[in-house]
């Protein structure tokens, strides 16, 4: 239960920063996407997305810095096991499994579903 | 020049006086509980999977992937759009906005062809993300590289 709670917390504060700098920053959402990747993948270089990772659980990983955190990670992994070679092949590694996720259920809505009317 | 300059100014306190009062508190409200409610979402998922004895990692990339999947369900049913005009953020930031930023221009844009329409425009947000995302990753796999 007490997960459950930190990660309805973490997830939640993390929403609300990308809220603020909707508002305030008339940012785009796309821009706060990009912004939130690099961030969260830093922020997981410095083994600091880590930490917030241990605490918060899914509410650090659901938001799109846990994609970036993802990517420090894997590339991290990659460096490792495979050198050099891996600052190549880590972080496309470790953003598979999401990207190919939106592009087979996008071709799929693409196919059988239509935009609805505004 | 100078009188354009003038209107503008009364037009931005015109504006400021018909929006409503400080939006961002209950905006902040919002985001706060729909992103939180979305990361309970994701956490149960995952004692889900790791509940089956998959490992910690994969039960990850298993809650990602199936959260975009009902995301870009949502999103064709006309659902997700909905939600988003009254979550804010907090249905842009986790990753079912991002599959709903892949999903939506796919779905819009097929008209335009199945080739430059849907394939293309798919990757309209989630290309800059990529992009960055990738470039941040080989930085910090280089700095490691050599720090470590």
């Amino acid at each position: 239960m007490a997960e459950i709670l930190k990660a309805f917390l973490v997830g939640g504060i993390i929403c609300v920063i990308g809220q603020i700098l909707i508002d305030k920053t008339k940012l785009m959402s796309g821009r706060i996407l990009v912004l939130y990747v690099c961030l969260g993948c830093i922020l997981g270089g410095l083994g600091i997305y880590k930490k917030i990772e241990e605490f918060g659980g899914a509410g650090a990983t659901v938001p799109l810095t846990g994609f970036g955190f993802r990517l420090a990670e894997g590339v991290m992994k990659e460096v490792d096991s495979a050198g050099f070679l891996g600052i190549f092949t880590g972080g496309m590694k470790a953003a598979a499994a999401g990207v190919t996720a939106a592009v087979f259920f996008a071709f799929l809505a693409a196919l059988f579903a239509n935009p609805k009317e505004k | 020049m100078d009188t354009s300059k003038k209107a503008q100014q009364e037009y931005d306190k015109m504006v400021k006086k018909a929006s409503p009062n400080s939006p961002i508190l209950t905006n902040c409200l919002k985001a706060f509980v729909s992103g939180g409610i979305i990361c309970i979402i994701g956490q149960l998922l995952l004692n889900f999977y790791t509940g089956r004895g998959i490992s910690k990692d994969d039960a990850g990339l298993w809650v990602s992937i199936t959260l975009v999947g009902i995301s870009a369900l949502l999103t064709a049913l006309g659902l997700y759009e909905k939600l988003g005009k009254f979550c804010g953020a907090g249905t842009i930031v986790p990753i079912t906005g991002f599959a709903n930023s892949v999903v939506s221009p796919a779905m819009e844009f097929k008209k335009e062809g199945m080739v430059f329409g849907m394939a293309a425009k798919m990757f309209i947000v989630a290309g800059p993300v990529i992009v960055y995302g990738t470039l941040t990753s080989m930085l910090v796999g280089l700095v490691y590289y050599f720090v470590k």
